[in-house]
């Protein structure tokens, strides 16, 4: 991959380029878990959701849940990747309290889904192709409390189980805000496609950050792993901070160990949990219990026909079709009920005008109210509305921002606050012009400071104008009339 | 009461029907002798309230004209099977206190076909071992024994002992690498191997899982054939269970080997083999030629890496399957301990006795990163050249006859510190279970010293049909009547 420029780091000896791979941990959306019939809700008692299978019990054997691989498969299908046909479950084995096989059912040499790609956006809008190495699917471990009790530690094998997609980036990645780019916009696929609800609170979604930093053109430098990153600002911190480790320890003189490392979400520092040499054998093998996982090409276009419309698709028609700027496509297409809020305030009106009403005014608001677009008081078609009376010129521009501001408080129709307030915009040519020649005949002396050539006093002629009007004079109308009167 | 003792199941199964006997008084006389014959060790639990209940019930059902297929005939169960509310220890310590909530589904299945559950029965620990030796209740004895007490055989020896010390009159076994048709050929009694994936593997302690099979021990080749069509049958709990439909068993008992082809492998005649054995080999022959068969020399090229690589494969799959066995959830811990890897080490030292750590340790070994490919994944390509062996075999034979061990019957304790004399044991046994393919141990004859031998018969996968066949031949041509001295 060749070296961007912009994304180089300075150090006190010269330019670094960070080198960022990610390994994404999402948790399938599916009723139960991904080799038994429990359960794989979030937020039961501890022990609630848990099989003689997730127990490990002697003599349990694991069956595939086909909802899980069904969602595996769109998941792939919506990054464009390599499905393959035929997948392998191996045991990665370890020991661990929370790990109640002694292994983990994973996918080691035959994943499920192979190489496909993520394309980002950022904010200067240049736009970066991220490319996926895999997709493999695996139970999750329960969870160790350690917390509970002076002595012992508790174990909730609610998780243990549950299926995960490990999605696997390759080390395409050269920034902080790229990789909190990646994160969303994979987020986002994955909610479109309903096969992970994304939420990186509860745990459903995590990610392993591996970051090195080299010198533009030389080969790889030694990485270090952040584990269990689970919101986009701890990534995000996790990585500039290594970076700026990294960066500072080889200009030191000294050398990145490979070592796995854990982040603080206190302090926003990392430190080291466990080193190269102290690796996990994990002894993978194919996992005897289970014959290979097989399905039909068929099968995998018939999901392919039935995959959602997803945000890239959505962006696009979004810039070729409304003609909006790429940017603004995708910030509105990154969750999904944002767009379809967007597309249905739109429908039928200025497509440009109501996307800058939802980033600016909506968005603004929403943020003030520390609310979101789920709870929002102004309904899609009232946006819409709204904006419809501003381009038939029933209200100006500014007095819009009051309407809505109304409408956000009260949940009416802006037609109706327009109405009450009586608001409407004047566009009567004959009442314009008796108020500009109100305005003339009581600055005379600005008439003629005007006219001698201080062509900037123009703007205070439309502002009294405007006032007299109490903002309801049509701005447009008040500029043509008062120039024709001006300069007549 | 010996009377009743002398019935074998299809005998007993008539009585019952036409009710010359009751299931009570025929399990009453089996309870009888499982006390009498008590110092052969076969029997680690005795359940004697349900027998006697399930017997009354089974009375119930036959005179209600609803009679199961085993109904009243009553079963030992290999305490490798869980059995609900029943002691499961799989003859460990780590395991000694172990009731599982579960019935497994082979069992079930007895149950469901009207079998009385008498007890568990002796085994390896782990069903690792060829003598019954490594058992934590100390080993099964052979009721064949003289002065010096005899190996049962393994790990199956307690299920092999009952039935032939008339303790039971069916039994279940599991076989990994012979650990069925071992202790059924030093016993004198039937033993048969399926077809991988006939009976589930659900609810039996795991071994090996890709060899592990679930099998009858029966007096008779009829009664196997009895018995196996209540245990197999398609589990969806078990993924690696088989949908195919079992042939009539019954049917084929009848069919006669006339026209039939009986394969001889020249691999299996090895140097320094027990010239009794040879003898018998050969008299097997003439007897399925007189009965109308034709032999077939076949070459069978990969035998002699058989055991190699089952010593491999089983090992590594164990060393997986027993980390479970970590004393978090059930089992026997060690309490006296510093943290989370002492507890694991302590528990799984005091809980695993010597073979169990040996094979952990083998398995562990050959599945390290650095060795998988030298050793498992060589291991797995040895084996797909033996299965190639057999399906070439099988394209021009029906079946295939050996010797089923390589000696008789020795004394308790003659090879327990040489383990790998004692791996020797399962030579003739192993290649089937890295094939998948049934195989049945008939009782054809004695050695000098009055020692019972038996004689293998293999055939092609789900042709248990062919199998029985050629078995039900060689058993009326052998006419093997003898019954152990120690016999109840």
């Amino acid at each position: 991959m060749e070296t961007d420029v912009s994304n180089l780091v300075s150090g006190r000896t010269g330019d670094w380029e960070v080198v960022i791979g990610m390994e994404v941990h999402a948790q399938v959306t599916s009723q139960s878990k991904l080799f038994s019939g429990s359960s794989a809700e979030f937020g039961a008692d501890p022990n609630m959701h848990v099989s003689l299978v997730d127990a490990a019990m002697p003599g349990m054997l694991p069956v595939i849940n086909e909802e899980c691989v069904r969602q595996a498969i769109r998941t792939g299908l919506g990054i464009n990747a390599q499905i393959n046909l035929t997948s392998v479950f191996d045991r990665k084995n370890y020991f661990y309290a929370d790990l109640p096989q002694g292994y983990q059912i994973s996918q080691f040499q035959h994943p499920i889904v192979g190489e496909g790609e993520v394309t980002i956006e950022l904010k200067d809008g240049s736009q970066h192709v991220i490319g996926i190495e895999r997709i493999h699917l695996e139970q999750d471990a329960g969870k160790s409390m350690h917390d509970q009790h002076p002595t012992q530690s508790y174990i909730d094998l609610n998780r243990s189980g549950v299926a995960l997609m490990e999605i696997v980036s390759r080390p395409d990645i050269r920034s902080a805000e790229q990789a909190g780019a990646y994160i969303k916009k994979l987020r986002s696929i994955l909610r479109y496609l309903g096969t992970c609800d994304g939420n990186m609170e509860e745990g459903s979604m995590r990610a392993d950050v591996n970051v090195s930093v080299r010198r533009p053109g030389d080969p790889l430098g030694t990485r270090t792993e952040t584990k269990n990153l689970n919101s986009v600002r701890f990534i995000m911190q996790a990585i500039d901070y290594e970076v700026e480790r990294q960066i500072e320890l080889i200009e030191d003189g000294g050398e990145v160990d490979q070592e796995t490392r854990l982040f603080d979400t206190s302090t926003g520092t990392t430190r080291a949990m466990r080193s190269k040499e102290d690796a996990h054998d994990y002894r993978y093998f194919p996992d005897p219990d289970l014959l290979p996982l097989s399905f039909t090409q068929a099968y995998v276009d018939s999901l392919k026909a039935e995959l959602p419309e997803l945000p890239d698709q959505i962006k696009q028609r979004m810039v070729t079709e409304y003609g909006l700027s790429s940017y603004d496509a995708s910030v509105l297409t990154e969750e999904r009920e944002t767009a379809a809020y967007y597309e249905a305030a739109s429908d039928g009106q200025d497509r440009k005008m109501v996307a800058n009403w939802m980033s600016v005014e909506l968005f603004g608001a929403l943020n003030k109210a520390g609310t979101n677009l789920a709870d929002c008081p102004v309904a899609p078609q009232q946006l819409g509305a709204l904006v419809g009376l501003i381009t038939d010129g029933t209200i100006s521009g500014k007095i819009a921002k009051d309407v809505f501001a109304d409408m956000f408080d009260t949940g009416k129709n802006p037609a109706d606050i327009i109405e009450e307030k009586g608001l409407k915009q004047v566009s009567d040519t004959g009442a314009i012009e008796t108020m500009i020649d109100d305005v003339l005949a009581a600055n005379q002396d600005k008439v003629a400071e005007y006219k001698s050539g201080k062509d900037k006093l123009f703007g205070f002629f439309v502002g009294q104008t405007m006032k007299l009007s109490r903002g309801q004079a049509n701005p447009a109308l008040v500029n043509q009339l008062l120039k024709a009167k001006l300069d007549s | 009461m010996t009377e009743l003792l002398s019935l074998s199941a299809t005998e007993a199964k008539r009585a019952l029907t036409q009710k010359e006997i009751s299931a009570v008084e025929l399990t009453t006389a089996y309870l009888e002798a499982i006390d009498q014959t008590a110092g052969l060790n076969n029997y680690v639990a005795v359940t004697a309230d349900k027998a006697l209940e399930m017997a009354a019930n089974s009375d119930k059902k036959i005179a209600g004209g609803t009679a199961g297929t085993l109904e009243g005939l009553p079963v030992g169960v290999k305490d490798l099977f869980c059995t609900q509310d029943v002691s499961t220890t799989a003859c460990s310590e780590i395991l000694r206190n172990f009731v599982p909530p579960y019935e497994s589904t082979v069992t079930d299945n007895l149950w469901q076909a009207g079998g009385v559950m008498l007890g568990k029965l002796n085994c390896d620990e782990f069903a690792m071992g060829s003598a019954n030796e490594t058992s934590c209740f100390g080993p099964a004895v052979n009721p064949w024994s003289a002065e010096v007490p005899l190996a049962a055989g393994g790990s199956s020896g307690g299920s092999a002992s009952a039935v032939a010390a008339r303790s039971a009159l069916l039994a279940t076994g599991t076989d990994t690498g012979g650990s069925i048709r071992q202790p059924a050929a030093f016993c004198g009694v039937v033993g048969m191997k399926p077809t991988y994936g006939r009976c589930s593997r659900w609810g039996i302690v795991a071994f090996a899982s890709s060899l592990d099979q679930a099998g009858p021990f029966t007096r008779t080749v009829a009664d196997s054939a009895l018995m196996l069509s209540a245990m197999a049958g398609h589990d969806p709990k078990d993924s690696t269970s088989a949908p195919d439909e079992m042939p009539d068993l019954t049917k084929a008992l009848s069919c006669g080997v006339k026209g039939m082809k009986i394969g001889i492998p020249a691999e299996y005649e090895m140097d320094g083999m027990d010239p009794e054995i040879v003898a018998l080999w050969q008299q097997g022959q003439n007897w399925m030629v007189e009965a109308g068969a034709e032999l077939v020399e076949i070459s069978l090229p990969h035998t002699k890496y058989a055991l190699p690589a089952y010593y491999i494969i089983a090992p590594a799959e164990a060393s997986s399957n027993l980390a479970r066995y970590d004393g978090v959830r059930y089992g026997v811990r060690t309490d006296d301990v510093q943290s989370l890897d002492d507890m694991y080490e302590k528990s799984r030292a005091a809980g695993f006795g010597d073979e169990v750590q040996r094979r952990i340790m083998i398995g562990t070994y050959a599945l390290s990163a650095g060795y998988y490919d030298a050793y498992y994944k060589k291991a797995q390509q040895v084996r797909r050249l033996i299965r190639q062996d057999f399906d070439t075999a099988f394209a021009s034979v029906d079946a295939i006859l050996t010797p089923a061990t390589p000696t008789a019957a020795f004394a308790l304790g003659q090879k327990q510190d040489d383990p790998l004399t004692m791996y020797l044991n399962d030579v003739f046994t192993v290649p089937a279970n890295l094939a998948g393919i049934p195989g049945i141990s008939v009782p054809a004859g004695l050695s000098k010293d009055g020692l019972p031998l038996g004689l293998q018969l293999l055939a092609g996968a789900f042709c248990e049909d062919k199998l029985y066949a050629t078995a039900a031949t060689l058993e009326s041509m052998a006419n093997f009547t003898t019954s152990a001295p120690k016999a109840a």
